[in-house]
């Protein structure tokens, strides 16, 4: 708690923090829909803001407001199982590439290169237009996290390698620490902050690759996502015809997600980082 | 004789640099020597000269390329860790090193119990804690909550014997305690080590450059150099009446807190420690003013010179 | 006294200012330092650890950052004949004055040497950028010049830094440093965490460097020992203040002050087994000094008016002053 309350001094924080509970709640709105997301023309088509329809509604016949509750909800559905997994996997094979060493170290960073030096966007468009049958949420969300791993894991590694040679190493060790309890207890607070700063990062990047995706039309376009309803907009040419509401709508909840989330992880990081954390532990 | 701890012909070499460019570094040569329960034991040398790899591999945190430790006549077993840290514990030459700034250092002190088993409720487990820590004149107050840059550095290199005292070792590691700690915590700390000796009958491998405390506190003493013992024997003996020149030179060099004995003439260092590694014969004779055309070409044997051993062959008519 | 006085300062307190959490906090690294070196001496300064050694250094060689600030006072550096107040100088003018008039070495040898260039770069870079040298051997040809002149291996110019010994790594930051013949050279502990072999190469280097440019330094060391074999005038720091200031003889023959007592006493002897007792309790904290003498709380002679006042600087013999109540009043230097 005293945590949080550190980091709301900092207004980066509390702005992005802000920003984001908004659109969460917005997202929660979804569960109070008087429509089905996955049906249209259930409103009148092509209506400009107004009492009724809040955000108006698009060529699909559909209310701009409640399908981009949906839209809010799925792409952070997406982005939360990819930042998590691909989280879980790079800190598996950082720490153990970098306590282990020798052979793991070797196979384990040969298989983060490989996906490092491929262009990772044409395989996962790829990817994507070969499994689109069964490209829902999860799985959506798994095959981004399959492809985000690879750099952070390197980061991860590298920070292990330098705090596996400092002496409090060896104090734990002759603590009678095991492997699993000395990378824990030690090494955990020195890798939270990078953990942290990489899963908003990485959620930011899997929803921008989302919104990629649908634009060029490889997932399932009748599931409301930010990239879904830019998908719509752009097909139904809504900036020429001036319907401004159904464009703007997606793209000004993607910039305050984008935003948000960017403000997060530079504040958070900040705050986490070992050097300036020292300093305040000292201070304190 | 009884002996706590016997290191018997270790051995460490290092490969370093590229394929191409290899260098094999014996970094502990083929050294043996022992220490007694209740006994100061100095090994002393300039830095690079092997005594910190010395230190790990007793310690278990590297492997021996050859040769064998006895530990209260039990010999190392390969991994076997447990008796190992119960019986000998460590302390480390950066005190600020020692524990993870991010973490309270209380926390080391919970985990030893709990990982040794030395407790059975949280509040024996201060009890003990706080007992350890009066040793070292310290209470469990004065740690409780606290993260390791709240303590100076005197402090915690207290605090980190304290730790080490937790599984009652019959042997404590220590490896350049004081050289980042300025001379009157210097004190403090090699005085704790006697206290230690004389009333828990711990026994302490005090690894040191500082020959000034090892002569008040130890009770014998190895000079290292380049791998090699070159001399060993009390510390009367060996830093009263130096025999091997290199002793000599290192008696030499202590700069004396008295303006009287300021140091004479000019001393001739090495230029990199790697060509040394690699000399034949005896590593000291590039810089030896006594040198001999043998010492060029055979490694010196030691020589029991007055109850010392002394490896030089200015000491070839004594008895080997 | 006659004006030889190369550096001075005057009544200088400098303080890190550090803003935790919006709460400013205050760490009194120096507080009421006057000091006149004199050229062609060697200076020491000594004091244990955290006692605010490095951070006289830093204003003595005009490197103040924030959140270092000095609070007051002032360094003078005399400069062909003038006192000019450092405070004064512009960017470019200190920039200038550093390594040709006044060369610092700061604590740990690594920082200055940029770890993925060779010595014999890094001695290019640092040539080119103070002097104007026309054609490229030039430059190599000084450097080798000076290396020999300080009995240095000429090869190591070859060498990364971290194929060098720590020692071998100090010797080259000092040979740098004097490359340009400054007047004035400060060391912050060039030789602790050296072995006493090594040590003594480089005290020797810094010796020899002395003797031939006939300059000053100021070498910052906690090591008596090294004190005792180097400099001409010591000051003992405590707590951010010069305590006791006198030739090395006098400080060594007859300290004066009890701090300076505990520091000279507590250093074993070869010969002497006999216990020696290092300084009681631990040094004060500079965000939260003490009242009165800094030294109170660990004084075996504290009486009333030490925890009340701090006491000025009593003259005991020309050239030697301690600011104790056991000797004197004193006549200034009650600091606030
Ligand atoms: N892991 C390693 N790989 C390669 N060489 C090593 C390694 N550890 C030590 N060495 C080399 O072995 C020699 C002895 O090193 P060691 O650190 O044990 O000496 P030391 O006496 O403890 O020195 P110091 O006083 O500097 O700590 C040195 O030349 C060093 O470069
Ligand atoms: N950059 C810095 N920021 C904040 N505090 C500092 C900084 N550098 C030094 N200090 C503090 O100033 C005090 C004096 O430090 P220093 O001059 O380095 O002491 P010494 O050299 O005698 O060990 C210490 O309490 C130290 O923690
Ligand atoms: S063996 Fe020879 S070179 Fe070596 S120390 Fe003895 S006299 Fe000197
Ligand atoms: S002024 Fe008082 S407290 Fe300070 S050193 Fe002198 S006697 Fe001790
Ligand atoms: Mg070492
Ligand atoms: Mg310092």
């Amino acid at each position: 708690m005293k945590l949080f309350r550190d980091l709301l001094r900092d207004y980066r924080f509390a702005f992005a923090f802000g920003v984001l509970c908004i659109l969460v709640a917005f997202a929660l709105l979804s569960f109070f829909s008087p429509y089905d997301p996955s049906r249209w023309g259930q409103v009148p088509r092509d209506l400009r803001p107004s009492a009724q329809h809040w955000l108006g509604t698009d060529s699909n016949g559909q209310d701009i407001f409640w399908t981009a509750t949906f839209a809010v909800r799925n792409s952070l559905i997406i982005a939360v199982i990819a930042g998590v997994v691909s989280r879980i996997i790079a800190v598996i094979v950082g720490m153990v590439a970098g306590y282990k060493g020798g052979t793991w170290d070797r196979v384990l960073m040969f298989f983060s290169d490989s996906l490092l030096v491929i262009p990772l966007f044409l395989i996962i468009v790829m990817m994507a237009m070969l499994i689109r049958a069964s490209l829902n949420l999860v799985t959506l969300g798994l095959l981004l996290a399959f492809f985000g791993w690879a750099w952070d894991a390197r980061l991860i590694r590298s920070q292990i390698l330098s705090l596996r040679e400092r002496e409090f190493t060896q104090t734990a060790i002759l603590s009678g620490a095991s492997t699993f309890k000395l990378v824990i207890n030690e090494y955990m607070p020195y890798t939270t902050p990078l953990i942290f700063s990489t899963l908003i990062n990485n959620m930011a990047w899997a929803i921008g690759l989302e919104i990629t995706l649908a634009i060029l039309g490889l997932l399932d376009l009748a599931t409301p996502t930010l990239g879904t309803m830019l998908y719509w907009a752009i097909n139904y040419q809504a900036i020429l015809l001036g319907r401004w509401w159904w464009v703007m709508t997606p793209i000004t909840l993607s910039v305050a997600l984008f935003i948000a989330l960017y403000w997060l992880s530079v504040s958070i990081s900040e705050y986490l980082d070992p050097r300036t954390r020292v300093q305040r532990v000292g201070a304190g | 004789m009884e002996k706590l701890l016997e290191v018997e012909h270790l051995t460490k070499t290092f490969t370093l640099g590229s394929v191409i460019s290899r260098v094999r570094i014996t970094a502990v040569d083929d050294i043996s020597f022992y220490i007694k329960p209740a006994e100061i034991f100095a090994l002393a040398g300039e830095s690079g000269c092997g005594k910190s790899t010395t230190a790990r591999i007793i310690m278990g945190f590297e492997h021996a390329t050859s040769g064998t430790i006895i530990h209260s006549g039990k010999k190392e077993a390969k991994n076997e860790k447990v008796w190992f840290t119960e019986g000998i514990q460590a302390i480390f030459q950066d005190p600020f090193a020692t524990f993870n700034p991010l973490r309270m250092v209380e926390q080391y002190f919970f985990e030893t119990i709990q990982n040794y088993k030395l407790a059975k409720s949280k509040r024996e487990a201060i009890e003990r804690i706080d007992a350890k820590l009066r040793l070292v004149g310290l209470t469990y107050e004065d740690l409780a909550g606290k993260y390791p840059s709240e303590f100076s550095g005197g402090q915690l290199q207290r605090i980190s014997i304290a730790r080490a005292l937790l599984t009652d070792p019959q042997l404590i590691i220590a490896d350049e305690p004081v050289s980042m700690v300025d001379a009157s915590l210097r004190m403090s700390i090699v005085n704790l080590f006697k206290q230690l000796r004389d009333e828990l009958g711990v026994s302490v491998l005090y690894i040191t450059h500082d020959l000034a405390t090892a002569y008040y506190v130890c009770d014998r003493i190895a000079i290292m150099f380049r791998g090699k013992i070159v001399e060993m024997g009390t510390v009367e003996q060996v830093l009263m009446a130096p025999k091997h020149p290199y002793t000599q030179l290192l008696r030499a060099s202590i700069p004396e807190a008295d303006t009287a004995h300021r140091w004479q003439g000019e001393i001739r260092l090495s230029d990199t420690e790697q060509d040394e590694y690699l000399r034949q014969g005896c590593r000291f004779a590039g810089r030896c003013p006594m040198v001999m055309d043998v010492c060029r070409r055979v490694t010196p044997p030691q020589f029991d010179v007055d109850g010392a051993l002394v490896a030089c062959h200015l000491y070839a008519e004594t008895k080997q | 006294m006659k004006n030889n006085t190369i550096l001075r300062t005057e009544r200088l307190h400098a303080h890190y200012i550090l803003d935790v959490y919006g709460k400013a906090k205050v760490i009194k690294a120096v507080n009421d330092v006057d000091l006149a070196i004199q050229e062609d001496e060697i200076y020491g300064i000594a004091g244990e650890s955290g006692c605010g050694k490095s951070t006289l250094l830093k204003a003595l060689a005009a490197a103040v950052e924030p959140p270092l600030r000095i609070i007051s006072g002032r360094v003078t550096y005399r400069i062909a004949g003038a006192e000019v107040d450092v405070s004064t100088l512009t960017q470019e003018e200190k920039r200038k004055l550093r390594m040709e008039y006044i060369a610092y070495v700061p604590q740990g040898s690594m920082s200055v040497l940029n770890p993925v260039s060779r010595i014999r770069d890094t001695y290019r870079d640092f040539i080119e950028s103070h002097i104007s040298v026309h054609q490229k051997g030039e430059a190599f040809a000084l450097a080798k010049e000076h290396l020999t002149e300080l009995g240095l291996p000429v090869k190591i110019l070859d060498a990364y830094p971290h194929q060098l010994s720590g020692g071998m790594r100090q010797r080259v930051t000092i040979a740098l440093a004097t490359l340009l013949k400054p007047r004035i050279i400060i060391g912050d502990e060039p030789t602790t965490a050296l072995d006493v072999v090594v040590q003594r190469g480089v005290v020797q280097l810094l010796k020899d460097v002395q003797a031939k440019l006939k300059n000053t330094i100021v070498l910052v060391t906690h090591d008596m020992g090294v004190h005792a074999n180097i400099a001409d005038r010591i000051g003992i720091m405590y707590a951010g203040k010069i305590v006791e200031e006198a030739p090395t003889e006098k400080i060594f023959s007859a300290p004066t002050h009890p701090y300076t007592h505990y520091l000279i006493n507590s250093l074993p002897k070869f010969g002497d087994k006999s216990p020696r007792e290092s300084v009681p309790g631990s040094p004060p904290s500079l965000a939260n000094l003490p009242t009165g003498c800094p030294f109170h709380p660990r004084c075996p002679h504290v009486m009333d008016i030490c925890k009340q006042e701090m006491p000025g600087y009593t003259q005991v013999a020309s050239n030697h002053k301690v600011a104790c109540w056991l000797v004197g009043e004193g006549t200034h230097g009650k600091a606030a």
